[in-house]
């Protein structure tokens, strides 16, 4: 492999976190990096940054990234102050060079929020998210027990609006942006996607209490309606989902956990 | 090379095919509800469709359950990247399938390399893992009625394929994710993420546990149960490029191998279609995009080689729509392996999209004419959306360029029908084993099998091994895991140790080179045996050139990743003796010199109806082959045509 710098194509100035651990003192550091193609995404730009960096005898800055292409949900960090970057409907991966021209500054920080911590440089921990998912995403059912598939019809309309909710990569972008730091984008996403579906029907009522719950626990804040969640999603998942969890509170919290006898789909 | 004279017993149930799994799960012993189980540790590592889903059904049935996996959270797994669809048997559609269809249809996709008892199964759990799925929640694309809907996929003359957009693997693998934090929850599986699998731990020829790495803190740990069962996904990222995750690895797999697990066919190996071409040695992964792209989409090259002009400016009868013209019976949907050579064989001749010598079109103007762009945006949009990202144009108005790259692995470790190694205890599942796809793997059935394994399989055969086991008094204090942490902790050592001046990503793209070039589409005896001595070269090289900076005590992927090239360093030669070995062509394996006139794979049924199971000798030292024998009594063995 060649040296990247050694061709021609953008320089970009890059200012990014780094943080050794969690309880340390972190800081802006400046880079910049040469030889950047437009069809290169920001994570190969920093992966050809860490490699100079190696060779210098320096540490890499951490990351986290996996599928590299917008579905794992992985990588998430805030980019020139906006979750993912500034693209809608796209994850940090997904951010090809072609954004910048030669000679921009870059800022690349983690995802901030107090449920969030920090673990090293831009990567932080997101385990609140499966706790919160433990309390209530699931259909309580085992395997062996389910009857056919298309014993449960489900309309293409119910469907399709599941389908939009269940598109969540759980990546964290809309608490990153919210002012209050409300994870209730992604809770609302999953609370919304099984009340859709009849075969959520049955456990409504005490998945929407208990989820919030523990929402609540993991130290989130409220939802004030800012809509920052929404447009940096990027699955595009849309706030109608929180409304949505609010009617599946507000009904379970009047009626009880396991008073509700809808079978879903409203 | 040396052939050995184990005999492998594959287990297989006595009686007709479609009752040995009726049979088996009537013949085996089981453990009874309640204390008993709660008594027994599992251990699952890999939290995809094989592994979180058997760790979430072996939870429901009681046992205890410890699951790993390198991600933040398990819902990341793999899995989550699948696209199209998975396979099952329902028939809804009514155009003639059934178990026998998909059963044949997959040994014949699979190039006549699979083993017949193994498939025929897998078929038949086909239309429960549909609907568990659909109890579950996931949300299937249906038509207005409420029903599920289906589509095409590559190899098959039917509509089999449930989808949920092209998230098909998000959607299942979050199904699987909602059953674990369920059983998390309930407190029947521990789950232990951010944790990679460093070696296994065999004591008395039993497996026993594992040695893991907590990749934040750097801690190496012990783990003991009474069965393992590895769950880690397939090896494609040997090629250093390919449509892998970038943290895809083999070193499980690998680590499990050198302790005595036999490796199987590991020069099958999925070349997919249709992904985003290759750009720049920057580039650290390629883009697939979605077999079902096949259903709509037209593949063509120009007629003339180094036509350079713009898609939409060659006309016509410029155009060569090579897969319609030399297979007018599947036409653009050919099996994968069919595909992905055909691109290669235009891309040879100097016939290529503009874009690059390494490209063809993949063309939806007719799709758009007949059904609009709704219907087609519908469809494939999130593709269009994902390609335009990287690419810059948009497929709605300019032809979509295309070409192979490495996918999926059907190679793995051994494994006998109950998904049982070579080692006692120690249980395969999903893309990790050998056992279901020969040669070539059809399109949509890896999620398939991967439920399967995970849903069905595992939790049944797990059970049977664990009644007849009794409970482990081997715990992790046993000097049996002290030995093997302790080489665990000094291979992490010597890794920061070396201080050499190229980077990991460096070494592991000139491996991939090595692998793309010469152990890649088209094989040859020549450029195998140069392979092999480059990646001994390079093996050398890393173990005095690797740079590595941080340590050992906290997170460092470039630690993790130089951990796990070395492994791809002693797999990528194993590949390339294999397909060595293995003087034919068959699916995804094609050697040059084993072709018919027309440039189709030549099998050689007399010498090659065979399953290779390597054995590790040691580190530089030549490996040893022995033999699983397919017998075929259930299928006639056929020259593969889809023309």
């Amino acid at each position: 492999m060649s040296d990247s710098s050694a061709k021609s194509g953008m320089t970009i100035h890059l200012k990014i976190w780094r943080q050794a651990r969690s309880a340390a003192q972190g800081r802006f550091v400046d880079y910049t990096v040469s030889g950047i193609q437009q069809e290169m995404s920001l994570l190969e730009m920093l992966d050809i940054l860490n490699e100079d960096l190696v060779r210098k005898g320096e540490e890499a800055i951490e990351f986290d990234s996996d599928c590299r292409e917008g579905i794992c949900g992985t990588c998430g960090m805030v980019v020139s102050g906006v979750a993912h970057g500034k693209h809608a409907g796209t994850t940090t991966c997904e951010i090809r060079m072609r954004q910048y021209k030669d000679g921009d500054t870059i800022t690349i920080e983690p995802f901030r929020a107090g449920p969030f911590p920090i673990i090293k440089d831009l990567v932080v921990g997101r385990e609140a998210f499966d706790r919160i998912q433990r309390k209530g995403g699931f259909v309580s059912t085992n395997v062996g027990s389910a009857p056919d598939g298309n014993a449960i019809l489900v309309s293409k309309l119910a469907a399709d609006d599941a389908m939009d909710a269940a598109t969540c990569i759980g990546c964290g972008a809309c608490v990153a942006a919210c002012p209050n730091a409300s994870a209730s984008l992604f809770v609302s996403a999953k609370i919304s996607q099984l009340a859709w579906l009849p075969q959520g029907g049955p456990e409504r009522g005490r998945r929407a209490l208990a989820m919030i719950a523990q929402m609540d626990a993991e130290g989130f804040g409220d939802c004030s309606n800012h809509g920052e969640c929404e447009a940096v999603c990027p699955k595009q998942i849309s706030i109608q989902n929180i409304a949505k969890m609010r009617r599946e509170y507000v009904k379970a919290a009047w009626t009880g956990a396991d008073k509700s006898r809808s079978s879903g789909g409203d | 090379m040396t052939t050995g004279n184990r005999v492998l017993d594959a287990k297989i149930p006595g009686g007709p095919l479609a009752d040995k799994w009726d049979r088996h799960e009537m013949e085996n012993p089981l453990v009874a509800p309640g204390g008993n189980r709660r008594k027994l540790t599992v251990i699952v590592v890999g939290t995809g469709l094989a592994g979180g889903g058997a760790a979430a059904t072996l939870g429901e049935l009681g046992y205890n359950v410890l699951n790993f996996c390198i991600q933040d959270t398990p819902r990341r797994a793999h899995s989550v990247a699948a696209q199209g669809g998975i396979n099952a048997a329902k028939n809804y559609q009514n155009d003639g399938d059934s178990v026998q269809r998909l059963f044949y249809d997959t040994i014949k996709g699979g190039d006549y390399r699979s083993r017949e008892a193994n498939v025929y199964r897998l078929a038949q759990l086909s239309t429960g893992i549909i609907d568990q799925s659909v109890a579950m929640g996931v949300p299937f694309a249906r038509e207005y009625g409420g029903a599920l809907s289906n589509r095409s996929f590559g190899g098959v003359q039917v509509s089999r394929t449930f989808y949920a957009r092209g998230q098909t693997g998000q959607q299942l693998l979050l199904g699987v994710y909602s059953a674990l934090v369920r059983q998390i929850e309930a407190g029947t599986v521990k789950m232990f993420p951010r944790h990679e699998m460093l070696d296994l731990v065999v004591v008395d020829g039993r497996a026993r546990g594992i040695i893991a790495r907590e990749l934040t803190t750097g801690e190496i740990k012990r783990f003991a149960a009474d069965a393992v069962v590895l769950a880690t996904g397939g090896y494609s990222p040997v090629f250093y490029l390919s449509t892998n995750a970038v943290n895809c690895n083999a070193t499980a797999i690998w680590r499990a191998h050198r302790r005595g697990a036999l490796f199987s066919n590991p020069c099958y190996t999925q070349i997919h279609p249709t992904a985003v071409p290759q750009m720049g040695d920057y580039q650290s992964k390629l883009t697939l995009m979605s077999e079902s792209l096949r259903n709509d989409g037209r593949v063509w090259v120009p007629k003339k080689p180094g036509d350079k002009r713009r898609p939409n400016e060659i006309p016509e009868s410029d155009r060569d729509y090579y897969l319609e013209r030399r297979y007018p019976a599947f036409g653009n949907l050919v099996p994968r392996d069919i595909a992905a050579r055909a691109a290669k064989v235009e891309s040879d001749l100097g016939k290529s999209a503009y874009f690059s010598p390494q490209s063809v079109y993949l063309d939806f103007a007719e799709a758009i004419g007949r059904l609009g762009k709704g219907v087609v945006g519908d469809r494939y949009g999130n593709l269009f959306d994902m390609y335009r990202e990287i690419i810059g144009d948009s497929p709605y108005d300019t032809p979509m360029m295309i070409y192979p790259a490495p996918h999926y692995t059907m190679g793995g470790l051994w494994v006998d029908y109950n998904l049982q190694g070579t080692i006692e205890g120690l249980f395969v599942a999903g893309e990790a084993n050998f056992s279901d796809h020969g040669a070539n793997r059809l399109g949509a059935s890896a999620l398939m099998q991967g439920l399967a394994d995970g849903y069905f399989v595992v939790p049944r055969v797990v059970a049977s091994y664990l009644a007849n086991a009794k409970a482990s008094t081997v715990k992790a204090d046993h000097d049996g895991f002290k030995a093997v942490e302790d080489e665990s902790r000094t291979h992490i050592q010597r890794l920061l140790a070396i201080k050499g001046k190229r980077t990991v990503r460096d070494m592991h793209w000139e491996l991939g080179r090595t692998m793309w070039d010469k152990v890649g589409m088209a094989r040859n005896a020549g450029g195998l045996k140069e392979a092999i001595a480059e990646i001994g070269k390079l093996r050398e090289s890393f173990w005095h050139d690797l740079a590595l900076t941080g340590g050992a005590d906290d997170l460092n992927k470039q630690l993790e990743q130089a951990n796990r090239l070395c492994d791809y360093l002693e797999l990528g030669e194993l590949m390339a003796r294999d397909a060595l070995m293995r003087e034919e062509s068959c699916g995804g394996h094609f050697r040059e010199e084993h072709q018919t006139p027309e440039g189709e794979a030549l099998r050689d049924d007399a010498n090659f109806a065979f399953v290779s199971a390597w054995e590790y000798t040691g580190p530089g030292r030549e490996p040893v082959m022995h033999k699983e024998p397919l017998a075929f009594e259930n299928v006639e063995l056929k020259t593969r045509s889809y023309k």
